[in-house]
């Protein structure tokens, strides 16, 4: 039997990985990986609960993120094409005109 | 002998709101129909409210004969403030029933004189739409001295006192686009307002101290207070009261406005620069009697100032080549001679001459105003047409644009031409001089016995004053009416017709009869005055004081005899007797010691240096440095925190995360609080 | 909880490890593939704690889908190396403070809890089953299920709109436009 701090010890864990790579990483398409590695420990743990207190509704959110998330993706993504037809280059420090 | 606030028993008594309210109905109907019933109509309501008002005075005055005791005539409540309770009261005892006989019958006459006067005036001046608003202001001033003399309370006395200071800035400057450099006049008349503020900031200052040491405004309530305070507050009251005298009263240091004043009208200098406004400052010590009489240096300073005033300004008018300013300086001088009287505590004798020197300097000035108007009219005649107006500077030579019809070195020999205006001014000048039997002899002769008894000192400074007297009044009648025609114009000068000479002749009357007021042995005023005045004594009549300031008298018209009477000059451009053998005093004398030009440099000059310091350094730099400072300081942390917006998206991601950690932490640590 | 310790730790182990392969990579189609791999892992971690489901649902979309477009994204734009200069090099030093602070938030929670070792809740065997699931999603959350339907709508339209690239007609038409 494993407690259940040990999944959310592991979905802490890759959410922080998550949020090192959004900081750290110029790349925006790796920083957009590291958001849907956020995402993705956030469901971890949206499951663990789900299996702890035996309520499916947790799983549900799990479902609703996925599918937001995949929306979200889509989107990024056109527009990160859109950003490289102009800038030719994917790194996120270019995209510094708005600087007051 | 103070009543205390009760309704005066004397009959009669309840008239005197009509002193001041007729003057102030006079003036409304000429403000609202002057225009429409001519320059006799409006003169005639000017002159009719005066009347009247000398009117009710007389009614006053025989009700007090009857019942002399003093009271006080409620009228309505003006001030009700927590402590300060200020009432508007009539009050009517003898002292202010005389004032106001003095101002009300010297202003009537006045007010017939002014009618001719203005009527040439206007039109030597080219407006004669002007004519209405000088009676306007005349029955103004006259409602405002009534205020003054007739108040219960000081308060009531400074409304009165700020009233007549406001008239006579307006009347000082009612030729205001005239006058030499076309602001002379004007100027004039800021002097002259500037110079009473200072005045009226001691006597201000006098008066707070006197709230705030008796609770009260009212002359029987301070009075009968005066000796539960310690002395020092009533010596601050007195000398600051000493200074508002000096102010409207033109002493020494404040009396340069007066010659100044000269700019305006005649009658204007004859009414509120001789005979009514500049005495309110006698009447004021006068009335403060029980606080001057609780403080002996007070007193002694008042009398010095008088004595030195008076003679200091004989010295000037000495100098003086301007009809007009010879007699601005008598005044200051005769001023002198008052506040010196009341500053003994000889207030009979103050009272006595300021009636008296109202009769007849009244008389010069109105008399010197109808040479002026000879002499104008007379350069018309000569040089046909003016072209200009008066009081421009300097003689001038002759048939020339800047002919001043004022100085008396363009005069003489008008004996001949202006035979009444000639005999009433030597009238004028002999009582002025202190010849017997005219008025001014005995008044002054009360004023040189109590000096006697007071102060030697003083003595010999008010006989010195009275020989300069003599002789400055002489020197001008010499000038003026005697030796021949110096110019063309005074060649042609005409004779002023009955509605100028009738006044003269009634006020020379006055000044011959007036004496009989308090005749020695009789002392009819000191009687009257004894029931409002703690009257000490009236100095008894001192023979050998009498024959001195007689033969002293004597002696000054005789020195202007022989240097001026034996020779008299025949150009206007002939110097002076006295600039030939004391080239240099005379010239000071002319300059008026160049206290002027003094106090132009010290103190205008001062305040302009300040105002200027401040102006520059301190308002444009402190000031507006400090105020754009913050500007500055906006603008520039705004310009450092601009640098917060790098532009890139991971720094903005780190701030998020910077506060999502700090709340988190603080959570987690402190312990989320708990529904 | 279920699950055998060493099939955890073994997973837990995929699953960190890809992820910070995924950061470390340089070459950005290796970051993408790891984390798919990553995905996969948490599937199965999803199968081992009862949901099957969402595990296949992951495994379709998350791993199916959204990894390949992330792929086609980048065989588009030119999987690039970026230059190592850089202008935010400080924010390194601050990032990975404030990221162990964050870490240590997580445990301290985690071990303030720990001592509460609930029970996992006995469930029955269709626990996670695509049935359950759809009668929860139709009855109880049929709103957000209709606007989750309109917001994946709008993606593919807003997608769309997004990558096509302009018509040379129109741009024409409005260089036409502005001569006159």
């Amino acid at each position: 039997m494993i407690p259940a701090s040990y999944y959310l010890a592991l979905s802490a864990v890759m959410f922080v990985i998550g949020v090192l790579g959004v900081l750290i990483k110029r790349n925006a398409l790796v920083i957009f990986m590291s958001l849907e590695l956020m995402f993705n420990s956030a469901n971890l743990a949206f499951v663990t609960f789900a299996r702890l207190y035996g309520n499916l509704d947790g799983q549900l959110f799990v479902f609703f993120v996925m599918t937001v998330a995949a929306a979200e993706v889509a989107i990024g993504l056109a527009l990160m094409v859109e950003i490289f037809r102009t800038k030719h280059s994917i790194d996120t420090d270019q995209l510094n005109s708005l600087k007051g | 002998m103070f009543l205390l606030h009760e309704a005066s028993a004397a009959p009669n008594a309840g008239l005197v709101p009509w002193v001041v309210f007729l003057p102030v109905i006079g003036l409304l109907v000429n403000l609202l129909i002057g225009k429409f019933i001519g320059e006799v109509g409006v003169g005639i309501v000017a002159s009719l409210a005066s009347g009247l008002s000398f009117g009710v005075a007389v009614l006053l005055a025989l009700g007090l004969a009857a019942v002399p005791e003093p009271g006080s005539v409620p009228f309505l409540d003006w001030i009700a403030v927590g402590d300060l309770a200020a009432s508007w009261a009539f009050r009517v005892d003898t002292l202010s029933v005389t004032m106001m006989l003095v101002v009300a019958g010297v202003g009537t006459l006045i007010h017939i004189y002014a009618i001719g006067y203005m009527h040439q005036d206007t039109r030597h001046n080219e407006d004669p739409g002007r004519f209405r608003r000088f009676f306007v202001y005349l029955n103004l001033f006259i409602a405002a001295m009534m205020i003054l003399v007739s108040a219960d309370n000081y308060l009531m006395l400074f409304v009165g006192w700020e009233g007549v200071g406001l008239c006579s800035y307006l009347l000082i400057g009612f030729w205001f686009e005239k006058g030499a450099g076309g602001i002379a006049n004007a100027q004039a008349a800021k002097k002259a307002f500037v110079v009473n503020r200072v005045g009226d900031f001691g006597l201000l200052i006098a008066l707070f101290f006197m709230f705030w040491n008796f609770k009260s405004f009212q002359f029987d309530h301070v009075f009968e207070q005066v000796a539960e305070v310690s002395p020092w507050v009533i010596q601050v009251i007195t000398l600051f009261m000493l200074l508002g005298v000096t102010g409207k009263s033109a002493q020494i240091p404040l009396y340069v406005w007066l010659p100044d004043a000269m700019a305006g009208p005649t009658p204007v200098s004859a009414l509120i620069h001789a005979a009514t406004m500049v005495t309110a400052g006698v009447y004021l010590v006068a009335r403060s009697h029980v606080l001057y009489a609780a403080d002996p240096f007070a007193q002694s300073a008042v009398a010095w100032v008088g004595a030195l005033t008076a003679i200091f300004a004989a010295t000037i008018a000495v100098g003086q080549n301007d009809i007009k300013r010879v007699l601005a300086y008598s005044t200051i001088s005769q001023l002198g001679f008052m506040v010196a009287a009341v500053g003994m505590g000889a207030y009979v004798a103050g009272m006595f001459h300021l009636i008296t020197h109202a009769f007849f300097k009244a008389l010069l000035f109105l008399a010197a105003g109808s040479v002026i108007l000879g002499m104008e009219r007379g350069q018309e005649v000569a040089y046909g047409g003016h072209g200009h107006s008066k009081a421009d500077e300097g003689p001038g030579r002759s048939g020339h644009a800047d002919f001043d019809p004022q100085d008396m070195r363009n005069m003489g020999g008008l004996r001949a031409r202006m035979k009444t205006t000639f005999g009433v001014y030597v009238i004028g000048a002999l009582a002025l001089a202190g010849i017997a039997p005219l008025a001014g002899f005995f008044s002054k002769d009360e004023i040189l016995a109590a000096a006697s008894e007071f102060n030697p000192a003083i003595l010999v400074l008010l006989i010195a004053a009275a020989f300069l007297t003599a002789f400055y009044m002489w020197r001008q009648i010499t000038l003026v009416f005697l030796g021949t025609s110096r110019t063309r114009a005074a060649g042609a000068a005409v004779e002023s017709g009955p509605v100028i000479t009738l006044p003269l002749i009634i006020l020379a009357l006055l000044s011959v009869v007036g004496g009989a007021i308090n005749l020695p042995g009789v002392l009819t005023l000191e009687h009257w005055l004894e029931h409002t005045i703690e009257v000490t004594h009236t100095a008894a009549f001192n023979p050998l004081i009498a024959v001195t300031a007689l033969v002293v008298a004597l002696a000054g018209i005789g020195l202007a005899y022989l240097l001026y009477g034996r020779r008299p000059a025949t150009r206007p451009t002939d110097p002076d007797p006295l600039q030939t053998r004391w080239g240099g005093l005379f010239n000071l004398l002319t300059e008026a010691w160049k206290v002027d030009w003094f106090y132009n440099q010290v103190f205008v000059g001062g305040f302009k240096r300040l105002a200027g310091f401040l102006a520059q350094p301190v308002d444009q730099g402190v000031i507006d440095g400090v105020v754009n400072g913050f500007g500055v300081l906006a603008q520039a942390s705004a310009q450092w925190f601009r640098h917060v917006q790098t532009g890139f998206v991971r720094s903005y991601a780190l701030v998020v995360l910077l506060g999502v950690v700090a709340i988190l932490t603080y959570l987690v640590w402190v312990g989320v609080p708990l529904p | 909880m279920p699950g055998s310790p060493i099939v955890f730790f073994i997973l837990a182990v995929v699953a960190v490890g890809t992820a910070i392969g995924m950061l470390v990579s340089k070459n950005t189609v290796y970051s993408a593939l790891l984390l798919a791999l990553n995905f996969v892992t948490v599937a199965m971690l999803y199968l081992i704690l009862g949901a099957p489901f969402i595990a296949f649902s992951q495994i379709t979309v998350y791993a199916g889908s959204i990894m390949v477009l992330f792929l086609f994204v980048i065989m588009l734009l030119g999987a690039e190396r970026l230059p190592k200069s850089e202008n935010l090099r400080w924010q390194h030093w601050v990032a990975i403070p404030l990221v162990v602070i964050l870490a240590a938030d997580f445990a301290l929670n985690l071990f303030r809890s720990a001592g509460s070792g609930a029970e996992a809740a006995a469930t029955g065997a269709n626990f996670g089953d695509p049935v359950a699931i759809g009668e929860l999603l139709f009855t109880r959350y049929a709103l957000p299920f209709e606007i989750t339907a309109v917001i994946l709508l709008s993606a593919a339209v807003g997608a769309i709109m997004l990558a096509k690239p302009d018509r040379p007609t129109s741009s024409r038409k409005q260089r036409t436009g502005t001569m006159e």
